[in-house]
């Protein structure tokens, strides 16, 4: 018991009174509307709680000096296969982990553990994106090691996974010829979130109608930092370039 | 349908600062939406209705202050409004352009009993 600085006392013995303003022990009764409409400020951005954690997660990751891609596109572009074509490349010279999102089903996962890297499945069930949450539980479980590589493949969505934040160094998105050349500017915030595009399924241009300059200038005009790899992952096509880019970007 | 996702947020945002102030009911929330948040506003009225039944928040009013875009020029440093992302500079048609605002997205105040 300090009696001194009254550290003691009950929370209300603490008043706040404006000259002018009458006290509130005579008179009313105010105990009575305890309650009464008031205005509380918030200020909250709505997303605080996954940004929190995602800039958490970006310091284990950088902590741990390991360089975390998030793989965005609409499902079927490509990503899984483009993913196993890039770790089959570079496995011999880094450590690499994958996160795979999808609402259901191991597949994508057990493609990726063939390949012969760890690799964690998020379900997210009826979710349409991986959040920072699920990032930070799936990081732990895989036990990722320092001075490594962590591909993040997103739930296959062109709409959600661009608002969540996971802690990644970038996304990039993938697109692929078999889907409409103006998709950028039908789906721009997932354009406008990445910092790298990879045009997927090259070796298919001589069959489909999609122009692939085209494709650039709308994606562009949404995002003038965007950096370009025209690939095919089925064929192997345009990996030398993509390959020595990561590379550079990882040392 | 990532406004479910939003709506689950402001709804445990509110609920937390309900339980700090010891009010009852929220009565309405105040919120701030820009234009290029990427939020569907009915979408997000609508899960906000299914989110926050059974809540302290349940019944509160969505007050939206719906934020226009605006961009930036790189290249000619003027200001324009952007409806969507293709951010040509309308006075020297540069693409280096930056959204400075339209991204808003976040609570402000609620109003309680």
């Amino acid at each position: 018991m300090c009696d001194t600085c009254g550290c003691s006392q009950p929370s209300d013995a603490v008043t706040f009174q404006k000259p002018g303003e009458h006290s509130h022990d005579h008179h009313h009764s105010h105990h009575d509307h305890h309650h009464e409409n008031r205005t509380i400020t918030v200020e909250t951005e709505v997303l605080s709680k996954n940004n929190l954690i995602a800039e958490r997660n970006r310091g284990y990751f950088d902590a741990k000096n390991i360089t975390v891609f998030n793989f965005v596109s609409s499902p079927g572009s490509g990503k899984t296969t483009f993913l196993e074509q890039t770790i089959k490349k570079i496995k011999t010279d880094y450590s690499i982990s994958v996160v795979e999102g999808d609402q259901q089903t191991l597949r994508d996962a057990e493609r990726i553990e063939a390949t012969g890297v760890p690799v964690i499945q998020v379900n997210t069930g009826k979710g349409c994106h991986l959040d920072a949450e699920m990032i930070h539980k799936a990081s732990h479980d895989l036990g990722l090691v320092n001075d490594s590589i962590l591909f993040i493949e997103n739930v296959g969505n062109l709409v959600c996974p661009a608002l969540f934040d996971l802690g990644e160094a970038m996304k990039i998105v993938v697109i692929s010829v078999t889907e409409g050349e103006d998709k950028p500017e039908k789906y721009p915030h997932m354009f406008q979130a990445a910092d790298i595009c990879i045009i997927n399924k090259i070796d298919l241009l001589p069959y489909v109608d999609f122009d692939v300059e085209t494709c650039k200038q709308y994606a562009l005009n949404v995002n003038h930092h965007l950096k370009f790899f025209e690939v095919s992952a089925t064929k192997g096509d345009g990996f030398d370039q993509w390959i020595s880019w990561l590379k550079e970007f990882v040392s | 349908m990532h406004e479910m996702s939003i709506a689950m947020n402001i709804v445990e945002i509110v609920t937390e600062t309900v339980k700090n102030n010891h009010a009852e009911k929220v009565n309405s929330i105040d919120l701030d939406i820009g234009d290029l948040s990427g939020i569907l506003i009915d979408s997000l009225t609508f899960c906000f209705d299914a989110a926050s039944k059974g809540t302290p928040v349940e019944g509160a009013v969505l007050n939206i202050n719906e934020i226009d875009g605006t961009g930036k020029c790189l290249d000619c440093n003027q200001e324009f409004p952007v409806k969507v992302f293709l951010t040509t500079c309308p006075f020297c048609n540069s693409l280096s352009t930056n959204i400075i605002q339209g991204k808003e997205l976040s609570i402000k105040s609620i109003n309680v009993d």
